[in-house]
């Protein structure tokens, strides 16, 4: 069976290095733009910038809260610091760091989180972050970014060194579908609506926008059009968005690689439930740790695929 | 600014343990042990040894910067500002109300002049410092970056991820202050979480330690700092050991962790009042 996918590609690739070649460039573009990372510098693919730039680049090891406290002081000297590590790593093992000296004091830190989610595969549940988002989303003042694909995650990287503000960038792993183009302009908060359809939303982010993608396909073929916008900026939301297409299709579907509790589904709850009250069905982790094995695998087990959303798109459709 | 005496500075200090204890007593909270003891500390600094402008900007480009990372110290902190010319000595009265820039720990979301980063959540100040401090080296910028950490400070882990890192990557335009008076909140280090030997630990750490034994003495804290930045620049980061007392300057509180996070009484207040004589005209 093959299906009549609205969005294709060719090549697969990591988002990480979307981010890696997007700092390199953002470097070669601003000479404010420093590093950090905790001793995850290939894992990070920062390598090229710190080859290129030894002078702006600084090794940590591992210490992850000293990590963002330096880059909070460089930001103060009117550097642009990315700091980079696990996700888990950078978000739950220093909330404090990120919330005082970052969030709270204003600063110009790009917090870089790569290895995000389940996809991160068999290293286990230890490493695979599913409250990252959540976390971020709450602290006043951050802008959270979870772009899908290689080329999104380049052109966000490059977007956040443009943009004054703390941001958490949230990337991960595995090898994946190169399905939006190398040019696309990237617009902090602005979501992406990238098939039209009828019937149902699908908002999703990261990874799970390729999965978006994919069942929008398999609900064509049962004569069912979704509309399928990308969510690649959690916060701040775009709700003239979402309620836009939620008022066209009357009911939705989230899908993240996250926590249920706390993620995009969460925020898309909120807007709906104050402007118009509609059906909203989850893809997302349901209060449970991720595992060790590959992540199609995973993504299988816990729910998140194109064949999750499928069937959560047929149950918001019910309840219109 | 122009040098003052030490006679000068001196009476600054009577004028900033006046306003500490008058704030956290018009407001019934706030730590006044800890600055009663730093007192001189940063007279000396402010008054004395930093290359600063008044006319405060973020970056700090050009000129010695501090950074607080002991926050709860923010009313010696503020008063020192003021009487050094940051903000208006009168806004000390607001200090810890509702809507003031002058927040219970320091922050700069109100945009106070002098503070660069929010503390008060212990254990950060010195990674930020460090940030500071390699900014500074990347523009080529020969100013130096200051920054004052409790000792009770330094069971925070995050402490010793900063004081690995300083060394291993020489920031040598640093010059670090421990607040050494051996008391926190539940009582004195010693008997709380015994810090050891600093000195040796810091020694350990790769760091270039200068012990500046009076640091109630303003002849004594003006000598050490001014050692401390003879010892910059020389590959290793530096950092004195201040022994102080807590609650310096008034004899009911000096020397316990009693008045950590206490404010004094009426009553109190006029008792400590009339041991420190208004020099500079209250706030």
């Amino acid at each position: 069976m093959s299906l009549d996918l609205k969005f294709t590609y060719t090549e697969k690739k990591d988002t990480r290095s979307g981010f890696g070649d997007g700092f390199l460039e953002a470097g070669r573009k601003n000479p404010n733009v420093v590093g950090l990372c905790a001793d995850l510098i290939g894992s990070l693919k920062m390598g090229d910038f710190q080859k290129e730039f030894p002078d702006r680049f600084f090794q940590t090891g591992i210490a992850e809260a000293n990590m963002i406290g330096i880059s909070a002081g460089l930001a103060i000297g009117g550097k642009i610091p990315f700091a980079g590590t696990f996700a888990n790593f950078a978000t739950g093992r220093v909330y404090d760091q990120i919330r005082q000296s970052v969030a709270y004091s204003d600063k110009n830190v790009k917090i870089c989180a790569s290895h995000a989610g389940l996809t991160l595969g068999e290293d286990g549940a230890t490493h695979q972050i599913l409250e990252d988002l959540g976390m971020m989303k709450m602290l006043p003042h951050m802008t959270v970014i979870n772009p899908c694909d290689y080329n999104q995650t380049k052109a966000a990287t490059l977007a956040i060194a443009e943009y004054e503000g703390p941001v958490y960038l949230r990337f991960g792993r595995p090898s994946w579908p190169i399905f939006t183009p190398a040019d696309q302009k990237f617009e902090i908060g602005k979501a992406w609506k990238m098939i039209d359809g009828k019937d149902v939303t699908i908002f999703a982010t990261g990874h799970l926008v390729w999965e978006a993608v994919v069942a929008e396909a398999m609900l064509r073929e049962e004569g069912i059009h979704a509309e399928v916008i990308n969510i690649h900026t959690i916060k701040p939301l775009d709700e003239a968005a979402i309620l836009e297409s939620v008022k066209k299709t009357g009911c939705a579907v989230s899908a993240e690689e996250h926590q249920i509790n706390g993620g995009l589904g969460d925020s898309i709850a909120q807007v709906l439930s104050r402007h118009h009250p509609s059906p909203l069905e989850y893809v997302g982790v349901n209060d449970s740790f991720g595992e060790s094995g590959t992540p199609t695998e995973l993504l299988e087990k816990y729910g998140l695929n194109a064949e999750n959303i499928v069937k959560a798109a047929k149950r918001a459709l019910a309840r219109k | 600014m122009k040098k003052q005496s030490i006679e000068q500075l001196q009476k600054t200090c009577t004028q900033l343990r006046r306003d500490v204890l008058r704030m956290v007593h018009a407001v019934q909270s706030g730590h006044p042990g800890a600055p009663l003891g730093c007192a001189e500390f940063f007279v000396a600094l402010y008054f004395d040894q930093l290359r600063h402008n008044p006319d405060f900007k973020m970056d700090g480009k050009g000129e010695d910067i501090f950074f607080l990372s002991n926050g709860h110290l923010s009313a010696g902190w503020y008063s020192v500002l003021a009487r050094s010319g940051y903000f208006p000595v009168s806004e000390l009265k607001t200090f810890r109300k509702l809507n003031s820039r002058l927040q219970g720990h320091p922050a700069t979301h109100e945009h106070l002049p002098g503070i660069r980063i929010a503390s008060g959540s212990l254990g950060q100040g010195l990674s930020v410092a460090l940030g500071a401090a390699q900014a500074k080296k990347i523009d080529q910028d020969d100013k130096l970056v200051y920054i004052l950490m409790g000792d009770g400070e330094l069971q925070e882990g995050q402490v010793w991820e900063a004081a690995m890192y300083a060394a291993h990557h020489k920031v040598d335009n640093l010059i670090a202050t421990v607040d050494y008076n051996g008391q926190q909140i539940d009582g004195p280090t010693k008997k709380i979480m015994d810090l050891m030997n600093l000195k040796a630990k810091w020694e350990a750490f790769g760091w270039e330690v200068n012990e500046i034994k009076e640091g109630n003495d303003m002849k004594s804290v003006l000598e050490g700092l001014e050692k401390a930045k003879a010892l910059t620049g020389k590959g290793k980061p530096v950092l004195n050991l201040l022994y102080t007392e807590m609650g310096y300057g008034v004899d009911f509180m000096v020397g316990t962790h009693k008045w950590h996070g206490s404010p004094p009484n009426d009553e109190q207040l006029a008792q400590a009042l009339g041991q420190l004589e208004e020099t500079l005209g209250d706030y």
